[in-house]
This record gives structure tokens, sequence and C-alpha cells, in this order.
């Protein structure tokens, strides 16, 4: 049955909404707003909130002194790789999970979030030798297979779930028609999971984007992404809160877009399998 | 047709030659964000110029960061780095283990005897330079001029800890919130135990007598701690114990300090009046000492070494011989001004009647000059380092006992129970690591 709900109690919920909304992007806000203060307005007390002499010269001073471009296209190529990299590989597993489970299913699917529960430092030394002999060390090629494994899990999990809501009587049907196992997959299966593959492209582009372990440790001059780019301007023996203020908004900018053109799926990314 | 192939392949091996001839070889260097470093990289260019077959590559990190990078690249042997921004505690311990290329053979117009004494001894191993330093630092008192003329006293060029405590109750003003003395509080190795290890020292405190036995169990400690909690609870600010560096630095700019005991580096930040509110109030004094012949200052040098594993050494040396040279100076004095030149390293430098004008100058090669790693305090002990001990097993154990004593600080347990811990956890862990 249907809840009424009463205006006052709309006007209440939105607010309330607002202000949580609000609270959670006030960091963000602030960063952005610092961006374009004198480093000595930035860190004023009482702070400064809108009227202050805005100005574009920490972004200036940011552009001028990084090569924001290069880390911008390495955290492109290194996030993007590593989700389509898991996508192939996640498709077929939560194939074979969601639609013939077998006696060990449920356990395997546990045991892969088990990978998540291991503090990433404990492995660092480890995979950084095997890189020293790989020669992956500060290369694309590495990064974007690391965190293609740190997220396969997740994107695992989210597929699983995703394809479960399907009925498996469709691609009986296609398999009664004839098609191969690939084709089932390919021409049946990823066509009625775009939305959910869409989601999971999106969720874990924005976990490798934000990576900062791995990419932080793995690099060095050639592959360093932009969480490298935000590191260089962070400095315990100087106030340079502004032009790290500018910094991280250049390198959270891409993302935050991204972000808001695709919240619907975001959320719908987040949340199904809650609701049956 | 005959002649031309032999034509084609000549010059293509021409080509090939000239090719090899101008190949570049790329030298990646590891630093610190910090104004010194950042302008070198500005001026990068007048070394590429004169050496247009080295191309260089940065990799700027946080201090903290870059420590842990650097130092699990040279373990592991990565290759990753030919150049490394290092500071005076990893010099001693990694050139014992080989790991550093000696500098021993920079050109002679480098001159290596012009560096610093102080410094010098502080990256050099059984005769071996292993790093060359870029700026050095010590730490000093910054104090408010105008603070201290209102209140009828005068600041000491070489103040006692009593003079400190009688200058930080006249300066103190609570109600307006200017307190009389800022000091680090935040846990870490490099920064409050930095502070209270030189401060230490002033007392005759010492890390490990000669048998590497712990002291935080000696009465040298125990005042210490004790003048240093009567300090801060008395005459700090409220939250001291997560003050650091940058926190303390901002405090001082906005006028809330009467006094700051941190890195002579600072002098530059507080006295630049696009930054600080006080920038023409600041008077310099050296770092207090307590009778007993040390002071309570400490002895710091960011310095370029050359990882064994480059297999570009000889560019690398090229490149810090320009980086850490007179010449070098010249040009950021050229460019930026006498008062930006990287401090701390040459003495040339402080002969320079227009350096002498900088107004911490003097205070800042006097600090410099009164710091020795060899003999940091009162007692012998048996390890380098005047706010550190050079052994690999200190940046751990240090950061611990900060943690008990940035938690004394913060009311949380007294200045016994403290030092009671740090004696406990710094015993234990130097027996598990077999001294």
């Amino acid at each position: 049955m249907a809840r009424t709900v009463t205006t006052n109690r709309k006007i209440i919920n939105t607010a309330a909404a607002w202000t949580i909304g609000l609270l959670i992007f006030f960091p963000i806000l602030w960063t952005i707003l610092t961006s374009f203060k004198s480093e000595a307005t930035a860190i004023a007390d009482p702070p400064v909130f809108l009227f202050f002499d805005w100005s574009l010269e920490n972004y200036r001073v940011v552009l001028e002194r990084s090569d924001y471009g290069r880390f911008l296209l390495n955290s492109v190529i290194i996030a993007g790789g590593s989700i389509i990299l898991g996508i192939i590989v996640a498709v077929p597993a939560a194939w074979s999970m969601a639609f013939v489970p077998g006696k060990y299913t449920k356990d395997i699917l546990l045991w892969m979030l088990s990978t998540k529960m291991l503090p990433a430092v404990g492995v660092l030394y480890p995979i950084y030798l095997i890189f020293i002999k790989m020669g992956l060390l500060d290369s694309r090629i590495g990064l974007t297979v690391i965190l293609m494994l740190i997220n396969l899990p997740i994107i695992v999990w989210m597929l699983y779930t995703y394809f479960r809501e399907i009925p498996g009587e469709i691609l009986e049907a296609a398999r009664m028609d004839g098609a191969t196992l690939r084709e089932e997959i390919v021409y049946v299966l990823t066509p009625m999971a775009v939305p959910g593959i869409a989601s999971t492209l999106l969720l874990n582009f924005i976990l490798a984007w934000n990576e900062a372990f791995w990419t932080l440790n793995l690099t060095a001059a050639k592959a360093a992404p932009l969480t490298a780019f935000i590191a260089s301007y962070s400095s315990p023996e100087g106030l340079f809160y502004a032009k790290l203020s500018a910094a991280s908004t250049m390198a959270i900018a891409p993302i935050l877009i991204l972000g808001w053109f695709s919240q619907k799926q975001l959320v719908r990314g987040l949340t199904f399998g809650a609701v049956k | 047709m005959r002649l031309k192939a032999p034509l084609t392949m000549a010059s293509m091996v021409a080509l090939a030659t000239a090719g090899f001839a101008q190949a570049e070889t790329t030298l990646t260097i590891a630093t610190v964000n910090n104004g010194d470093m950042i302008r070198m990289q500005g001026l990068a260019e007048d070394f590429t110029s004169k050496n247009p077959d080295i191309k260089l590559e940065w990799v700027t990190l946080e201090e903290n960061v870059l420590r842990q990078r650097v130092t699990q690249d040279i373990a592991a042997k990565g290759g990753q780095f030919d150049v490394m921004t290092i500071g005076t505690y990893e010099v001693p311990i990694w050139g014992a283990q080989n790991w550093l290329v000696s500098l021993n053979d920079l050109p002679a117009e480098w001159d290596a005897d012009d560096i610093l004494p102080a410094i010098r001894g502080g990256l050099t191993i059984d005769g071996e330079l292993y790093a060359a330093p870029f700026y050095g630092e010590s730490s000093m008192v910054m104090y408010r001029r105008d603070l201290m003329e209102a209140a009828g006293l005068e600041m000491p060029d070489e103040p006692t800890w009593a003079d400190i405590e009688k200058a930080a109750a006249a300066m103190n003003d609570k109600e307006n919130e200017v307190y009389g003395i800022c000091l680090r509080g935040k846990a870490g190795w490099g920064e409050n135990m930095a502070f209270l290890t030189a401060m230490a020292n002033s007392f005759g405190g010492r890390w490990f007598d000669e048998d590497w036995k712990a002291q935080f169990d000696s009465p040298e400690w125990k005042t210490t701690l004790d003048t240093y909690m009567n300090l801060m609870n008395n005459y700090g600010p409220p939250g001291a114990s997560t003050n650091g560096f940058n926190e303390n630095l901002s405090l001082f700019q906005q006028g809330k300090c009467g006094m700051w005991i941190d890195a002579t580096v600072a002098a530059s930040f507080v006295t630049n009046p696009e930054d600080s509110t006080v920038a023409d109030k600041v008077g310099f004094a050296l770092a207090a000492d307590n009778g007993l012949g040390k002071r309570g200052n400490w002895l710091w040098a960011w310095s370029l070494g050359i990882p064994a594993g480059s297999d570009a050494t000889e560019e690398a040396k090229k490149f810090i011989a320009w980086a850490t040279s007179k010449e070098y100076t010249a040009l950021v004095a050229a460019s930026e001004g006498w008062a930006n030149v990287p401090p701390g390293t040459r003495t040339s430098l402080y002969e320079n009647p227009e350096y002498q004008k900088v107004p911490f100058a003097e205070m800042t090669l006097r600090s410099i000059n009164s710091a020795d790693p060899n003999e940091p305090t009162v007692d012998p002990v048996p390890y380098t380092g005047v706010q550190f001990v050079a052994i690999p097993e200190f940046a751990g154990i240090a950061t611990q006992v900060g943690q008990e004593f940035s938690a004394a600080l913060a009311g949380q347990q007294s200045v016994d129970e403290a030092l009671a811990k740090a004696q406990a956890l710094t015993t234990d862990e130097m027996e598990a690591a077999g001294y």
C-alpha cells in the first residue's frame, strides 16, 4: 500500500536531504574555493568563505610547474584500461556463477572478496619485486593490470548480482535456437545487461581513478597518474594549501563531471540487488 | 644504381651514428616539495641548455612519501631514480650499506672544502662524501620583537631555557589569542621528536649510552620533558599535541605566537610580507641552552645522492655538481634575490656581503655551526645525529616514543608514565634488533 506523504513531511525530507548532501559535499566545495585564494587567505583565521580576491594564480602556477596533461592521460589510460580488462575477465566469470552455479560458487565469491580484506601494504614488497623482475615498474601496463586485479572482485560481484536478475529462461531459449556459449554471452546476455555493465564500469572507473596506494608506490616519472600529481603539492614544511587545492581540483574535476552526468547509473549500480 | 646503394647505406649509417652521438640520457630525479626544490626545477633549463644530451624527469613527492619510495627503491634495487633527495638521517645508513655512489670525484671547481664543516661531516662516512648538500638547516628561536619590547624585555642572542620561559610568560596573552610559545607537539620522529631530542641534548639527555642502553629513565630526560610540558601547558596554544611545522607556521604568521622554535628555513616564510602579518616584527636568536655547552638546535641537510643501481652515474654527478655549486647560488640570487638562495651549505655564501644583509643569515649560520652530529650531546654517545640516531631502527622507535610524549602533552598520561613507556618500548625494540 502506498504511503501518503504530507506536504510538510516532503519539505522536511527535502531540507534534510539537502543539508546532508551539502555537508558531504562541503570538503570538496572548500577545496575548490581555497584553490582561488592566496596562500595567506587560505590559512586565514577566521576562515574566509566567499568574499576574497578571486584569482586564477594558483592554477597558473600549477600548470606552469607540472605537466598536467601527462598525468591526466596516464589516469585515463590506467583507469580506463583496468576496467575494460576487468569487464573482459569478469563477464564470463559472473555468467558462470549466476547461471551455472556449482557446489562451491558461494565459497568462491566470498573468497574473492576476502582478498579485499588484506591490507595492501602487506603485499607491497612481493609485488614490487615481481614488477622489477618483469620490468613493469613505472609502466602503464603494470598499473593497469594491478588496478584490474584490485577491482576485479567488486566487478565480478556487481555483475553477478545484476545477472541474477536476468531470467535464465531467456538464455535457455537462445541455446534452444542454437546459440553457442560465446554467442549467448555476447549477443544475448551482454545487451540485456548493458545498464548493469555501464554502472559497474562507472563505479570501478572512479575507484581506479582515485586509487593512491599502488599508483604512488609503483610509479616514478613515466606512468604517474593524477594521484601522484596531487601528492607532489603536499608539503610538511611550507604552507602551500591554495596550490594543493588547485592541484586537487584539477585532479578531481574530470571524475566529478563524469559522475555528475552519470549519477542515475551510479545510484542504480550502488543499489541494484537491494530491492527484489 | 650500384653507386646509389652504398651511398644510401653510408648516409643511413651516418644518420644512425649522428643519432647515437646525440642520444639523450634521461635522469629521473626524486625530490621533495619545498620552495628551494621547486625553484631548482624552474631554473633547471640552465643545466639542460649546457648539457643538451641530458633530459631531466622530476618526481616530486611529499617528504614522508618520498622517504618511503626512495628507501623501497634503493633497498629492492628498483633502479627508478638516478638522483635522490635524501636527508642527513639516510646518508650515513645508506652509505654504510654501499647503496650510494661516492661523490669524492666531483670536479675541483665544485670546491668541496667550501661546504660547511658540520654539514659535510654529516654526509661523509669513512672519508667518502655520499651526498652533496642542496640546503642545510638548523633550528632557532623566532620571536616577536614588538611584543618583547612591549613587555620591557630583550631576547639575548644566546638565550637559556630560563630566558625562554621568562619571555613566553611575558608575551602570553591568551585572552587575545596570543600564546607565549609555539612548539611542535605532533607525534613523529621528524616532528615532535626532532625538537625534543635536540632539546634533550641541551639538558645533557641522550637516547642511548655507549652500550646502546635506552636512557629515558635518566633525570636529564625527565627535566627536558618537564620543561617542555611547563612551557606548553602554561603558554602554548590549545590543541598543541597536533601541531607540526605547518600548523605553527600558520599561527606565527597570523600573529598568534610570541615565540616559535623551529627550522631556520621558516625564517624566510615568517619575514615574507605577502604571507606573514608580522613580517617586519620578527627577531631571531639561537636555540636555548642550559649552561652545559650544548644548544637545543638540530642539523639537517636536504642533499642529492646517486643510488648505486643508477645506469647514468656520470650524468647524475654532472647534475649534482650543477645544483649544489656556487654558480647555482649566483643564478638564484640573480633571478630571485639573495633571500631565496638555498641556505646553510657553503662558507662562501656567508662571506658574501650581499647575503650578509639578509636578516636571518647570521643566525642561521651560527645555529648550523653550533650543532655537531658526531658529538650531539654532553656525554659520549655511540651514534651520529643531532635530532636523530642514524640507525635504521630509529624512525620506527622514535615515532612510537613521539606518540607517548604527544599523549602526555594532550593530558592523556603523565610525564613519568610517558617516559616509562618510552624506556620500555625502546629497550624492547633495540633488544629485538640485536643491540
